[in-house]
């Protein structure tokens, strides 16, 4: 639905002449009739909540002839679109699809796979999503899950690769589904899906980029030949194998296991992640960004505020230019382009040089004096006010979050 | 170190020429075990021993590598699980996808599970071995790197965050024995139904705008990139912002 106000002048013409025959009928609210005790009666409020007019300003009409709204509702606010429901009462098959779900929440990878099952699954199958752990996201509907299967426990926490695929079989002995899918990456799904073809004794198809007439074509080798064979059970695909699912929404119903699933007995311990020098990690594959621009004034407080954050360093072309960073450092279209899950700009413009180098950022913050510069319409998150005193602010928040941390640790 | 480790290597292609060459990844895995195992490394291909591209892993300073002889197209998981359990292995390291056919990188899971031993993927450093568990450090995406303790005997994959290795040299690679043993042959059914082709270039994906209407579309396609209504913090203090921004740190799993 679009939010164009249109105009009728047919009907203002009518609200407008009060000896017209539709002019009653079209007064939308009463705002004033005769009480129980012959009194009359008047709805201030009717009167000074007032109607929209033609220009998306308010308006009061004490005169009674409230314009161009009689045809109430016409321009409703919805201007959210309601996309149809894809209901699945009593699925004849199911789809499985594991996604990575990295930092809690279905990336585009996994929102691709789930487009390739919801092409699989067709009117009568129902895509079925496991998910392990606790999660963040809220969209399961709209990226085309029929049925939401979260499997919790401490048993799934950390790297327990073993304990994943026995949650699998289990999945795979209730539901049977017809296919798994799995995503081809390095963020588990690859990993995961080899070990659960091991497990199950089939054999997968891998890197599948292409699923079309009951063929599923897959690179090989180092990736100069493509293997073209008959649709396996077992699929790892890779990104952009199929489009997402856009126009249709999905009940997202949430299943359980009938059974709990066995414990295995774990030979792999996890002895948790190691703390790497943010600087020794190449600025395309970090996890997490502070970029600093021609804002920061202090270089010394930016340095020192990027050592308490742990993130790797990055900069603005003009801070580069001005010699405050080495040139490997400038993030956009003549540096890098970052692949971050969160970006912090400080005091950055957001030019669109520097834009177009961070549209594959999750999350970005901006810190910003200007509120009306370019990034805080990209960013997340913006606070308005001086880099110095925020970063130094920021510095001390972050010892305080390390030493409350350990507090609770101990 | 006593610990027995050996390594498995195949023929690699070269990405653009497609000429054989050792394989990336498995000098990698070379590589890994000529540190920790020195000369006592043993190194392990199934194939043909004729194959010139073998010397190449002979070259990086090793005087023998087996070779179990197996036609091409012939499925080598058999052989490989029955060598290594004779060769009573304690860790074996391979690539994690070969360069040549089917490249699905399933070998070293089909291996564990065929020995029953565990496997860990992206294996980039082995701090220290003892008592029948190593610890070692494993890659994760995006350069991080989580410490694991697994048991023995082990199968482990590396892939580009272990260490590079070292330079093929010509002398050592003509020395360099290639001992053929002769095995059983399983064929792979796989070509019997499925057919390698040469890749054809993936569609490149349009970025399609549905919208109803003109001025829709329109404005789509002039939109400016925004994240879509982000939360801005104005007339704060710098201690509130540091702390909206810590705590969105926090649930981003950044802040460590
Ligand atoms: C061909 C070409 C290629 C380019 N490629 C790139 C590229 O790859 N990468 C890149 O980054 N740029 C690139 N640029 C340059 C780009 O157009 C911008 O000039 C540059 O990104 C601006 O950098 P900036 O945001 O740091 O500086 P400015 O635009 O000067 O912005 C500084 C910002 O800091 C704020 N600020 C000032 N003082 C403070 C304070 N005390 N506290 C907080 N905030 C403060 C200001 O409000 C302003 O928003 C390219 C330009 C061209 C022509």
């Amino acid at each position: 639905m679009s939010d164009l106000i249109r105009r009728d002048p047919r009907v203002e013409w009518i609200a407008r002449n009060r000896l017209h025959p539709l002019h009653a009928a079209m007064q939308t609210q009463q705002t004033s009739w005769m009480g129980p005790n012959g009194l009359m009666r008047k709805n201030t409020h009717a009167i000074a909540a007032g109607f929209m007019g033609p220009n998306g300003i308010k308006r009061i009409d004490r005169s009674g002839a409230q314009q161009g709204t009689a045809a109430g509702g016409r321009r409703s606010a919805a201007a959210e679109v309601q996309l149809p429901l894809h209901q699945v009462v009593d699925p004849a098959f199911y789809i499985a699809v594991v996604p990575d779900m990295v930092g809690g929440r279905l990336g585009a990878h996994d929102k691709d796979l789930l487009g390739l099952a919801h092409s699989l699954a067709g009117k009568d199958g129902a895509v079925l999503a496991i998910v392990f752990g606790e999660h963040k996201e809220s969209a399961f509907d709209t990226a085309g899950v029929d049925r939401l299967l979260v499997i919790e426990g401490d048993a799934y926490k950390g790297y327990a690769p073993e304990q994943l695929v026995q949650g699998l079989r289990a999945v795979d002995n209730q539901f049977a589904p017809r296919h798994w899918l799995l995503p081809d990456s390095r963020a588990g799904g690859g990993e995961l899906g080899r070990r659960l073809a091991a497990a199950m004794g089939e054999r997968p198809a891998t890197r599948v980029w292409q699923v079309k007439d009951e063929e599923c074509i897959g690179r090989a080798g180092a990736g100069q030949q493509d293997l073209h064979r008959p649709l396996a059970r077992l699929i790892l695909a890779s990104s952009e194998c199929a489009d997402p699912v856009s126009d249709t929404r999905h009940e997202a119903l949430p299943v359980e296991l009938s059974a709990p699933v066995a414990r295995s007995l774990s030979r792999i311990e996890d002895l948790g992640s190691v703390a790497v020098d943010p600087a020794a990690i190449a600025m395309a594959e970090a996890e997490f960004i502070v970029s600093g621009g021609n804002g920061i004034k202090d270089w010394d407080l930016y340095h020192k505020a990027t050592a308490a954050l742990g993130a790797t360093e990055g900069a603005s072309r003009v801070a580069v230019d001005d010699g405050h960073m080495p040139r490997n450092r400038q993030v956009g279209a003549t540096g890098t382009w970052v692949t971050a899950r969160v970006y912090m700009a400080v005091g950055i413009s957001g030019a669109i040089q520097h834009l177009q180098g961070i549209g594959a950022c999750d999350k970005v913050i901006a810190v910003n004096m200007d509120p009306g510069c370019d990034m805080i319409k990209r960013a997340d998150l913006s606070i308005i006010g001086d880099s110095t005193a925020i970063l130094q602010a920021l510095i001390e928040a972050v010892e305080n979050f390390r030493s409350g941390g350990q507090r609770d640790a101990a | 170190m006593s610990t027995k480790v050996i390594s498995l290597v195949s023929i690699g292609a070269h990405p653009s020429s497609g000429r054989t060459r050792r394989a990336e990844q498995d000098a990698r895995a070379v590589e890994l075990g000529l540190q920790l195992a020195g000369e006592h490394l043993q190194v392990v291909h199934a194939g043909d021993h004729r194959e010139e591209a073998l010397r190449a892993y002979l070259g990086m300073g090793l005087d023998h590598l087996d070779v179990l002889e197996q036609p091409a197209g012939a499925d080598v998981l058999g052989v490989l699980g029955d060598y290594l359990r004779d060769a009573g292995a304690q860790l074996v390291l391979t690539g994690s996808q070969a360069e040549t056919g089917e490249g699905s990188g399933m070998l070293p899971f089909l291996l564990a599970e065929q020995l029953g031993w565990p496997l860990i993927v992206g294996l980039a450093e082995v701090e220290s071995i003892d008592n029948g568990t190593a610890q070692v450090l494993q890659a994760l995406p995006r350069g991080q790197r989580r410490r694991l303790k697994v048991r023995l005997p082990l199968l482990a994959t590396v892939d580009n965050a272990a260490p590079t290795p070292r330079q093929s040299a010509f002398g050592p690679a003509r020395r360099g024995v290639l001992a053929a043993q002769d095995v059983a042959v399983v064929d792979d059914e796989l070509l019997a139904d499925a057919q390698l082709q040469p890749a054809r270039p993936r569609p490149k994906r349009l970025k399609v705008i549905k919208a109803k209407s003109g001025a829709d579309r329109m404005k789509a396609a002039t939109a400016k990139a925004s994240g879509g209504g982000g939360k801005v913090m104005k007339d704060v203090t710098a201690q509130e912002g540091a702390d909206a921004i810590v705590k969105l740190l926090v649930e981003e799993g950044v802040l460590r």
